[in-house]
């Protein structure tokens, strides 16, 4: 009878300890990191938003980021360097991040990279190998970088867009990528709205 | 591969630096008979006596009425969303999902059928979903510590006061390091505001909605508890949730960091720190061996499509790579936090069984905070069990006799969870109306894959893992419901079961150790129980995963 009599009493434990850790946890930890981060750490609290290059405009997006560097018409603009393939919504969607989820043997994948290598040898012919995050979309549809390789491989076409030396787009693209974090983790990287950003001074 | 192994050794070193004093310091909060003045106050306030020590029974009680409190409060949060407070605008959750994701979060699971960004507004996302994340963790490593108390106590009537056990694990050891850790993660570039979506004009004039939220404080709770549920949709391939190789390494510390830490904890209570290393070798040797083999597997890159990319490169991040990818993928299907910064569903074929085999060793290796040691301590009664048998010595582990009832509930334990995944995966496939639905509706990939999503989910679920090969489409009547009872059970039965054990453990005495005494603190101990987990596994799983993943890798 002792058992069944103290139900009640542990569940009113259990109701007022809920209480009591949802005013701590629920409300005081993230509104005591909110204030931290945004007295101490503004910019990445915020976003680590970054301004276009033209003085006294406003923010063109997150460098954490990826997005889209389209034409008036919605293709791909070749005066931009291009990011990786995104299956976030229609491409670079904040709002609805997303990899594709697609198995290794789906058609479907399958397809949609033969598509995408196509497109990427019309728009870079002089390419041999097309690099593999050109042709692969990334985990959160998001990816702010692509590889290398990558870059490298798009210079020519920018620079002709532009009407640039390509040596000096080149240059550009070595003096923006990023190596492995602490000389080991992860990948060399070029960050594609940075890069794209830094083009515009080369244009002055 | 260099960097792959440098980064290894890297994470290696840094959880062998944390390993002795967060250890010793767990032993201190779980034995120390004094409470400090705040702990002192929410005892008042919660009407608890923390001097009072709690039968097995009393303490499974508080567990099962706290988690029962913490579904229902979850579920009415999500279900009055729209009459919230910074609700971004957004609907109340439905009640299938809403159940679902109550019984996700409460279980340590934190299976999202949901899509976070699009479905949780930010009230929900911290009040809610946030509390509950540490509110599971403390529970998890409170019945581990009572188990360890069983082991340790002799002729005991009780194991410990969950309601303190709770308090301490959240206010003494959970909270200030998620604090640490949140302002860690900000300084690496995880956002924490409330600014709603940002509207911007993008460098070549087109427009992007940039998300905001309160992301860094759920983010250091979700690794460091092992809960693994995402503030958005692509949970850590998110940039805002994880946004360098850096931070990726930092994550993969922070799921490991407790499950390890509890081995010394668990070696140092029992009074014989060589017993927890034994355990510690079984789950470090599992680890490296499941680490190796995805990262060769996918470096392989096997299969049509990460043939045509020439890299399996499809869902996974530029800045993380293969190796970074492939250790986090590891880490967070062994801890049973289930978070993903790749898509696992676009692994290779045999490199996306491994996520899941690693789910199906039961999580032990090391497992979720306070399930992975009880976990491998219930396959250590079983290894002595089944030595004892081969040998003719009567079982004994740590001075307690293993008899017909410790091994009907370390049996039971066992069986509970692959029972779970087994018939609800074929119950999906054998009732005609729900296989229609699963077909046309939930799975994305044709074929054998299609088959691995399912048995991905409800491996997922019944584990309390929340990883997911993420192209099934869950937010379905049947899988929200039947996932949600998975999950439950797959919690709340092992944790009875282990309580159980750890009443009857308390209640004995120790019997001396003779020549016929197994060894348990040897290597020798290491080998027998790594290869029982191992068998174990093998046995249960592999005429399930032959028509999955290794019809889809080797045909």
């Amino acid at each position: 009878m002792a058992a069944i009599r103290s139900w009640p009493r542990t569940l009113g434990v259990a109701t007022r300890s809920m209480i009591l850790l949802t005013l701590l946890l629920g409300v005081l930890f993230p509104a005591l990191i909110l204030g931290i981060g945004q007295l101490a750490l503004p910019a990445p609290a915020n976003g680590s938003m970054i301004n276009a290059p033209q003085p006294g405009s406003g923010p063109v997006g997150s460098s954490l980021i990826g997005q889209t560097f389209n034409d008036a018409a919605g293709n791909p603009d070749p005066a931009f360097f291009q990011p990786r393939p995104s299956t976030a919504g229609d491409g670079y969607d904040g709002a609805a991040s997303s990899g594709s989820n697609l198995g290794p043997e789906n058609p479907k994948l399958v397809a949609a990279i033969a598509e995408r290598k196509a497109a990427y040898l019309a728009a870079h012919p002089g390419t041999t190998v097309v690099p593999p995050d050109a042709l692969a979309a990334s985990g959160s549809g998001l990816d702010p970088d692509i590889s290398v390789a990558n870059a490298l491989a798009q210079a020519p076409a920018v620079a002709a867009a532009r009407s640039l030396d390509p040596e000096k787009i080149q240059a550009l693209v070595k003096e923006q990528t990023t190596g492995r974090d602490l000389g080991f983790l992860g990948e060399p990287r070029v960050n594609v709205l940075k890069l794209n950003i830094a083009l515009s001074g080369l244009d002055n | 591969m260099w960097f792959v192994i440098a980064q290894a050794a890297t994470l290696a070193l840094v959880l062998t630096i944390i390993y002795r004093p967060l250890g010793d310091y767990m032993v201190r909060i779980y034995t120390s008979s004094r409470d400090t003045k705040v702990e002192r106050g929410a005892y008042r306030l919660m009407g608890v006596n923390p001097a009072a020590g709690q039968t097995w029974q009393a303490y499974a009680r508080s567990v099962l009425a706290f988690s029962l409190i913490g579904v229902v409060l979850l579920y009415a949060l999500e279900r009055f969303q729209a009459w919230l407070p910074s609700a971004l605008g957004l609907p109340a959750v439905p009640s299938g999902l809403a159940f679902n994701t109550a019984a996700s979060f409460v279980t340590n699971t934190n299976w999202q059928a949901y899509a976070g960004e699009s479905t949780m507004g930010y009230l929900v996302q911290a009040v809610g979903l946030g509390v509950q994340n540490f509110a599971s963790a403390a529970v998890g490593i409170a019945v581990a510590v009572a188990l360890i108390r069983g082991l340790a106590a002799r002729r005991a009537a009780t194991i410990g006061n969950f309601w303190v056990d709770m308090i301490r694990g959240v206010l003494r050891l959970l909270l200030p390091i998620a604090i640490i850790s949140a302002v860690l993660l900000l300084a690496g570039g995880v956002i924490q505001n409330l600014n709603g979506f940002t509207d911007v004009t993008t460098l070549s004039g087109g427009t992007q909605s940039v998300p905001g939220g309160p992301v860094a404080s759920q983010e250091a709770i979700k690794l460091l508890g092992t809960n693994g549920g995402g503030f958005f949709n692509v949970n850590s391939a998110h940039p805002f949730e994880n946004p360098s190789p850096l931070t990726n390494l930092f994550e993969c510390v922070l799921m490991l960091a407790i499950p390890f830490a509890l081995t010394r904890t668990f070696g140092v209570m029992v009074g014989n720190k060589k017993q927890g290393y034994t355990i510690l070798a079984v789950m470090a040797g599992l680890f490296l061996i499941s680490l190796t083999a995805l990262t060769l597997l996918e470096y392989a890159g096997a299969g049509t499509a990460p043939q045509a990319v020439g890299s399996a490169m499809e869902g996974k991040e530029q800045r993380f790579g293969i190796g970074g990818s492939t250790l986090f993928g590891t880490t967070s299907t062994l801890t049973s936090t289930g978070a993903v910064n790749s898509m696992h569903d676009s692994f290779t074929a045999l490199g996306g069984m491994l996520p899941l085999l690693n789910m199906m060793l039961g999580e032990v290796a090391p497992g979720g905070v306070g399930s992975g040691l009880y976990g491998m301590l219930v396959l250590a009664i079983i290894t002595v069990f089944i030595a004892g048998l081969l040998v003719g010595r009567t079982p004994e582990y740590l001075g307690k006799k293993i008899g017909a009832r410790e091994i009907k509930l370390a049996s039971l334990y066992l069986l509970t969870v692959p029972t779970l995944i087994l018939s609800f995966t074929a119950l999906s496939f054998a009732i005609p109306t729900v296989r229609s639905e699963i077909e046309a509706v939930s799975i994305l990939n044709p074929g054998p894959h299609g088959f691995s999503e399912v048995l991905y989910a409800f491996t997922s679920a019944a584990n309390n893992n929340g990883s997911a090969f993420a192209g099934l489409t869950a937010n379905t009547p049947w899988l929200n419901t039947t996932m949600g009872i998975v999950m439950l059970l797959g919690r709340f039965l092992p944790m009875l079961f282990v309580l159980a054990l750890a009443g009857t453990l308390a209640a004995q005495d120790r019997v001396p150790s003779t020549a016929g005494t197994l060894p348990t603190h040897k290597p020798q101990f290491s080998m027998m129980l790594g290869s029982i987990t191992l068998i174990v596994t093998a046995l249960t799983f592999f005429p399930v995963l032959v028509l999955g993943p290794l019809a889809e890798g080797l045909l």
